[in-house]
C-alpha cells in the first residue's frame, strides 16, 4: 500500500509525535512507497532528513503564506500532496495541528477520518483501534474507502532512530493567494523555549487539590526540573487557578502517557484517570490510604505531599 | 413562565414518597411539580433493596411487567453472626413465584426512581431535575412555595409536599423536626457487587428471577444496634450494613470499616467471593418510628416518606413502601383540600387520620417498643451470639466423649452463660414489645 | 446577531461504560445522558454574544429522540429555539457533519459554535467538518474569544504555545474548557424552556463510510503496592522505580 505522512514541524524542528506518525507510515506501507508532506515557510532544508525515518520521498510545499498554520493554507497543500501521490491512506499525529487539519481534509476529499489512533493495521483497507468514551472502551474501526485519514495518538507508536538516509525533495506547487487564508494567525505566543510540553514529556508531575495552594505546586516545579519532565495538574487544581488550563491532564485536559506519572494529592476521580491511564508507571502520593489513586497506581506513598515531595527531588537528584 | 404562574402543588424529592404523591395528583388532574437535586430521579437514592409493592401495585398494575425490577423474593433468611459462626433461620417456597410475587422485589433504585419519575411525567405531572429546594416560603406562618438553587428562583403553590428523605431540612426550617440526636437515625453503607446471573443463582441456590434476602444481626455490625444485608438482584448482589449513628460513635466504629469487616466474615466472604465492587454509598435512615414521629402537617405543607420519619425498623426493614403509601395519602389529603379551596392545617391534619387508618402507622405502632427494646438490651445482639455458637459448636462437635455427657456439659455452660430464666424473659419483653 | 450551537447528547463522564453482547455498541439503557460538556461552553458563549449584542441563539442536535432532553437544557439555559435531527448515526463525524450541513444551509448563521469533542467518541472532527462543507472557515478548540467589526479573534493553544487567530464572519468555532463558566439553568430558565419551540427535522444520513469492528474493554491496571508511610518509604520508592521498574 502506499502512504501519504504530513510530517508537522514549526519553526524548523519536526514535531517528535511527527516522526512517530511517519515511521508508522513506513511500517504500514512495506512493500509499497511511504510518502512524507512537509508544510512550512523555509522548510526546504529540513525536509530531505525524513528519509532517515523511512520516507521514500518528501513532498514539500514552501510558501510565506505557511509560515504559521493556518487550516485553510496547510488544507490546500494536502489536497495538493494526496492528488499527486492518490495514496492509500493519510496520516498525520493528534496534535492541535493534525486534529484540526485531518478533519478538514477528510471532509474535502469525502474520505473517513479515524481521529487519535493507537494502533493501525492495513488489510486492503486502514482498520485502527481508538480509545473512546475517554478510554473506558476500545473501539476497533474499518474505513470504508481508499484513502482514509488517521490521526496517531502521540506516544501511542514507537518511533525508530533516523539512519541518517536523505529522501529526495519536491516541490508542490498550486496556487495560494493571502485570500484563501480566511482564518489566520495573528500572532503565536510561545511558552518558554526550555519548557517539555505536557503531552511530550517522558516525565508528568501532577498535583491536585491536595497541594491545597499555588505556593506549594513550587514542590512539582523542582521535582519536574530534577526528573526533566512537565508539571500537570487535576481540573481541581486548575479551577482553584493554581494552574494554567493548558496543564490540566485528563478527559476536559491532556491526554498524557509518560514513561512515569507522579499524581501527588490527586484522588483519582474517573476524569483525571482518562488522562493518563496509559502511562507507563503511575506513582502516587496521597494522605489518604483509601484513594482511589491507588487502585491503579504501581507504587503508592501514603502521606502529606509537603513532606513526601521534596524528600522524593531530593532523593532523585542523589540517583543523577 | 409568567410571573403569576403558580401549581397547585410542589413536591419536593423524586423518591418513592414524592413520586407516588405527584402520580396520584397527576392522575386526579392536579397541577404538580416534582423538583429533585439529583440529576434524574434515582441519581443520588440509596437503598439496600427490598422495595415492598402492595401500593406499587395498586398505582401502576403489574408493573413487573415494564419496571426495571430485579428479583422477586422467594428466600427470607435471617441470622446472627458470632465472632466466627452464624446461626439462622431459613426460609423458602416456591409459593411466592405467582403473582403478585409477594409483593417483595429486589430492585436497584437509581433504576428504579428512574423509570418510575418517567411514568409520572407520563401521567402529567412535571418533574424538574438538578433543581434543590433552599427554603420554603412563609406567609405569615402558612407555606406558599419554594426557592430553588442554583439560581435562587421562587415557585408558588397551593401546598407543598416535603419527601426529601431522611435528613429532612426544610421541616427543620419550619420546626416541624429537630436536628436528629443519632439515637434515632441509622447511618448505612451500602455496596453493590457485580456478579454474573450463573454464578449468583448456583452460589444462593435460586431459579430463575428468583431472589434471597438475608438479614445478619450480631457481629454483623460488631454486636451495635443494627443490622447487614445481603440481596440478591440479577447481576449483582446488594450488601450493606446500617446502625444508629449513636452507638457507632459509642463504639467508635466507622461504617465503612464495619461493612469491610462484615465482607470479610468467615460466613459471608464465601458469598460475595470474585464480586467486582461497583457502587458504594453511605445514607441515613431515620428509625424513631412510632413514638419519634413529627408532627406531619401545617398551614400548606405535609410531610411525606422518610422525612416524616416513616420507617419500620424491626426486622421488615421497610420504608420504601410506608414512603409510597404516604406520598398517595398526602396526594388524596391535597386533592380534597384543593376541592374545598382551604389548604390549612386544620385541613391537612386528616392526613394523619388517613395515616393512622393504614398499615402505615398500624405497623409502626406494633413495633414501637421493638427498637426501644433491642436499645435497652444491647446484650441481645453483642453476647447472645457468641455464647449461642459456642454452645451449638460444643454440641456438634465429634469426639470420643459419651453424648450425654456432651449434652449434660453443654446444657451447664448453657445455664452459666445464658440461663433459662434470663431467656425466657428475654423472649417475653420481645414478644411484649411487639404487641 | 443569529448564533447556532451544535450540542450532542453524550453518556454522563461518571458512567461505568458496558459493552452491548454485539460486541460493537455500548449499552445505552439506565445510562444518564446529558449535554457535552464541551457543548456548555459553546453555549456559553453564544449567550454571552447575544447578551452583548442582541439576536438570537438556535441549538441543534442530531441524535435519537432521547436527545430532545439536551436541547431542553440548552433552551433552559438561554437558547431561543431548537432544531431536533432524529437519527441514529451520531458516531460517524463525516455522517454526522454532512446532516448538520444539510438543516443548516439555508439559514445564515454569523457564527456557528460547537464543543470541542463529544465525549462520547471523542472525535473532534465534526465542526471543522461542517465548516468545511459549508464552506467556512473554522478555528478549533479555543479558550479566549472576541468579537467586534464582523471579525472574531480567537485563542487557540498548542503544544508548547498560544495562537491568536483572527476570521471573518461566518465561522466555526469549536470551545474548549477555559473559555468561559457555563451558567447553570435556573428554574425560570427550565419552566420557560418547556414552551420554547422545538422544530423536527429529517434525517438526510448516509450509510457511514466507517465501520464499527469490535468495541472491547482496555486491559485493566492491576492496582500496585503502597511503598510505605511517609518520608521513610521515599528511598524505597526511588530504589524501586530505579532498580524494578527502571524508569529513571
Ligand atoms: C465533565 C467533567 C470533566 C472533568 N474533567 C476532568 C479532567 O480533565 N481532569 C481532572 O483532573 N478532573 C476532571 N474532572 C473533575 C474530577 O471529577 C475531579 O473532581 C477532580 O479530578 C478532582 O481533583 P483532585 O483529585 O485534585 O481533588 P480531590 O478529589 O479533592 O482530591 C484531593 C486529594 O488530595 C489528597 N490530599 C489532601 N491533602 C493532602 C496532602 N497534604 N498530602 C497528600 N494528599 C493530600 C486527598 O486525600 C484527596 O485524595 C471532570 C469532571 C467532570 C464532571
Ligand atoms: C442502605 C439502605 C437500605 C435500605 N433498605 C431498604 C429496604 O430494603 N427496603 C425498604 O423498603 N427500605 C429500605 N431503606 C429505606 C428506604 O430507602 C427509604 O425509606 C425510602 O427511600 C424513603 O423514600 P423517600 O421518598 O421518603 O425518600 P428518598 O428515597 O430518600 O428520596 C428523597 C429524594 O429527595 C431528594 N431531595 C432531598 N432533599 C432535596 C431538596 N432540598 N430539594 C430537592 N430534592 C431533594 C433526594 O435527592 C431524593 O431523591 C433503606 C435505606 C438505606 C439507606
Ligand atoms: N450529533 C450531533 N449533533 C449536534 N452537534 C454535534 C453532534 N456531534 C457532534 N456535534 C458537535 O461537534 C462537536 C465535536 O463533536 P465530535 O466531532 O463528535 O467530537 C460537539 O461538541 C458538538 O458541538
Amino acid at each position: 500500500m502506499k502512504a501519504l505522512v504530513f510530517v508537522e514541524q514549526r519553526k524548523g524542528e519536526f514535531r517528535k509525535a511527527a516522526i512517530e506518525a511517519l515511521c508508522e507510515g513506513r511500517r504500514l506501507s512495506e512493500g509499497g512507497a511511504c510518502v512524507a508532506v512537509v508544510i512550512g515557510s523555509n522548510v526546504n532544508g529540513i525536509a530531505g532528513q525524513l528519509g532517515g525515518f523511512g520516507a521514500d520521498k518528501v513532498l514539500v510545499a514552501d510558501n510565506a503564506l505557511l509560515e504559521n498554520y493556518s487550516t485553510e493554507g496547510y488544507t490546500a497543500a494536502l489536497q495538493k500532496a494526496v492528488a499527486e501521490t492518490s495514496p492509500d491512506a493519510v496520516l498525520m499525529a493528534a496534535t492541535a495541528m493534525g486534529r484540526d487539519l485531518a478533519p478538514r481534509l477528510g471532509a474535502r476529499l469525502d474520505v473517513p477520518v479515524l481521529a487519535d489512533v493507537t494502533s493501525l493495521t492495513w488489510s486492503d483497507g486502514l482498520q485502527a483501534v481508538r480509545p473512546v468514551y475517554a478510554g473506558k472502551v476500545l473501539m476497533t474501526v474499518k474505513a470504508n474507502k481508499k484513502g482514509a485519514i488517521a490521526t496517531t495518538r502521540p506516544k501511542a507508536f514507537l518511533p525508530k532512530e533516523s539512519d541518517g538516509r536523505s529522501a529526495d525533495v519536491q516541490a508542490l506547487e498550486f496556487g495560494l493567494t493571502e485570500v484563501d487564508i480566511k482564518a489566520k494567525v495573528k500572532q503565536v505566543q510561545s511558552e518558554g523555549e526550555d519548557m517539555i510540553e505536557l503531552t511530550e514529556a517522558d516525565f508528568v508531575v501532577s498535583g491536585g487539590r491536595g497541594m491545597k495552594s499555588e505556593e506549594s505546586f513550587k514542590l512539582l516545579d523542582n521535582l519536574a526540573k530534577v526528573l526533566g519532565g512537565a508539571v500537570g495538574a487535576s481540573r481541581a487544581a486548575v479551577d482553584a487557578g493554581w494552574r494554567g488550563h493548558s496543564e490540566q491532564v485528563g478527559q476536559t485536559g491532556k491526554v498524557v502517557a509518560p514513561t512515569l506519572y507522579i499524581a501527588a494529592g490527586i484522588s483519582g476521580a474517573i476524569q483525571h484517570l482518562a488522562g493518563m491511564t496509559s502511562s507507563k508507571v503511575i506513582v502516587a502520593i496521597n494522605k489518604d490510604s483509601e484513594a482511589p489513586i491507588f487502585k491503579i497506581a504501581d507504587y503508592g506513598i501514603v502521606g502529606d505531599v509537603n513532606e513526601i515531595l521534596p524528600a522524593l527531588t531530593e532523593e532523585i537528584r542523589k540517583l543523577k | 413562565m409568567s410571573e403569576e404562574e403558580k401549581f397547585d402543588c410542589i413536591v419536593v424529592g423524586a423518591g418513592p414518597a414524592g413520586l407516588s404523591a405527584a402520580l396520584t395528583l397527576a392522575k386526579a388532574g392536579v397541577e404538580v411539580a416534582v423538583l429533585e437535586r439529583g440529576d434524574y430521579p434515582g441519581a443520588k437514592n440509596v437503598m439496600g433493596g427490598i422495595l415492598f409493592t402492595t401500593m406499587l401495585d395498586k398505582l401502576i398494575p403489574e408493573f413487573w411487567k415494564s419496571a426495571p425490577v430485579e428479583r422477586h423474593v422467594t428466600h427470607r433468611r435471617f441470622s446472627v453472626l458470632s465472632k466466627d459462626g452464624e446461626v439462622a433461620v431459613d426460609f423458602k417456597t416456591a409459593a411466592y413465584n405467582e403473582p403478585p410475587f409477594n409483593n417483595t422485589w429486589t430492585v436497584l433504585r437509581a433504576k428504579f426512581d428512574r423509570w418510575y419519575g418517567d411514568q409520572v411525567e407520563e401521567a402529567g405531572a412535571m418533574i424538574i431535575p438538578g433543581m434543590m429546594v433552599s427554603e420554603l416560603l412563609l406567609d405569615g406562618g402558612r407555606v406558599v412555595g419554594v426557592k430553588t438553587e442554583p439560581g435562587g428562583d421562587e415557585l408558588n403553590c397551593d401546598c407543598v409536599i416535603v419527601a426529601e428523605g431522611a435528613n429532612s431540612f426544610l421541616a427543620e426550617q419550619v420546626g416541624l423536626r429537630q436536628p436528629h440526636d443519632g439515637k434515632h437515625m441509622a447511618v448505612a453503607v451500602k455496596e453493590v457487587i457485580g456478579m454474573p446471573q450463573d454464578v449468583i443463582e448456583s452460589r444462593f441456590h435460586l431459579n430463575d428471577n428468583e431472589g434471597c434476602a438475608y438479614e445478619i444481626f450480631g457481629q454483623a455490625v460488631q454486636g451495635t444496634f443494627g443490622s447487614g444485608f445481603l440481596y440478591t438482584n440479577k447481576e449483582s448482589l446488594s450488601i450493606g450494613i446500617g446502625s444508629t449513628i449513636h452507638d457507632m460513635k459509642k463504639n467508635q466504629l466507622n461504617p465503612n470499616e464495619v461493612l469491610e469487616h462484615f465482607k470479610n466474615h468467615p460466613a459471608i466472604a464465601p458469598l460475595v467471593r470474585g464480586g467486582e465492587s461497583l457502587e458504594y454509598s453511605a445514607h441515613m435512615i431515620p428509625e424513631g418510628g412510632y413514638s419519634h414521629l413529627p408532627k406531619l402537617t401545617m398551614d400548606g405543607l405535609i410531610l411525606a416518606g422518610d422525612a416524616a420519619g416513616l420507617v419500620n425498623a424491626s426486622h421488615y426493614h421497610e420504608g420504601s413502601n410506608l414512603a409510597m403509601a404516604s406520598g398517595v395519602l398526602a396526594a388524596e389529603t391535597v386533592i380534597a383540600a384543593k376541592e374545598k379551596g382551604d389548604f390549612s392545617d386544620a385541613t391537612l391534619a386528616q392526613y394523619r387520620t388517613k395515616m393512622e387508618g393504614s398499615f402505615v402507622l398500624k405497623d409502626l405502632k406494633k413495633f414501637q417498643k421493638f427498637s426501644q427494646f433491642l436499645i435497652d438490651n444491647p446484650h441481645l445482639l453483642r453476647d447472645y451470639p457468641d455464647s449461642m455458637v459456642g454452645l451449638l459448636t460444643d454440641y456438634f462437635r465429634i469426639s470420643e466423649k459419651p453424648k450425654a455427657q456432651i449434652e449434660k456439659e453443654v446444657f451447664d455452660r448453657f445455664k452459666k452463660e445464658i440461663g433459662i430464666f434470663n431467656i425466657a424473659k428475654d423472649l417475653y419483653k420481645a414478644w411484649r414489645a411487639t404487641r | 446577531m443569529n448564533l447556532l450551537v451544535c450540542v450532542k447528547h453524550v453518556p454522563d463522564t461518571e458512567t461505568a461504560v458496558r459493552i452491548n453482547l454485539d460486541d460493537k455498541s455500548i449499552q445505552t439503557q439506565d445510562v444518564n445522558f446529558i449535554l457535552n460538556p464541551y457543548d456548555e461552553y459553546a453555549v456559553e458563549a453564544a449567550l454571552l454574544l447575544k447578551e452583548a449584542n442582541g439576536g438570537e441563539v438556535t441549538a441543534i442536535t442530531m441524535g435519537p429522540d432521547a436527545a430532545k432532553k439536551t436541547l431542553r437544557t440548552t433552551l433552559a439555559m438561554g437558547a431561543d429555539k431548537a432544531i431536533h435531527i432524529a437519527c441514529e448515526h451520531t458516531a460517524d463525524s463525516g455522517a454526522t457533519a454532512k446532516c448538520l450541513a444539510k438543516a443548516i444551509k439555508e439559514n445564515d448563521y454569523d457564527l456557528i459554535f460547537c464543543g470541542k469533542q463529544a465525549m462520547d467518541i471523542d472525535n473532534a472532527q465534526v465542526p471543522v467538518m461542517l465548516a468545511e462543507i459549508l464552506g467556512l472557515p473554522n478555528i478549533s478548540a479555543i479558550n479566549k474569544l472576541e468579537v467586534a467589526d464582523g471579525k472574531a479573534t480567537a485563542h487557540r493553544e498548542f503544544e508548547g504555545g498560544v495562537e491568536v487567530v483572527e476570521t471573518s464572519l461566518p465561522a466555526v468555532i469549536s470551545c474548549h474548557k477555559g473559555l468561559n463558566d457555563p451558567r447553570y439553568a435556573s428554574l425560570k430558565g427550565i419552566m420557560m424552556a418547556k414552551k420554547k419551540p422545538i422544530e423536527d427535522s429529517g434525517c438526510s444520513c448516509s450509510v457511514p463510510d466507517i465501520e464499527v469492528v469490535k468495541m472491547e474493554y482496555p486491559p485493566q491496571r492491576s492496582g500496585g503496592k503502597i511503598v510505605g508511610e511517609g518520608v521513610a518509604a521515599v528511598s524505597e520508592l526511588v530504589r524501586l522505580l530505579h532498580e524494578e521498574a527502571k524508569v529513571i
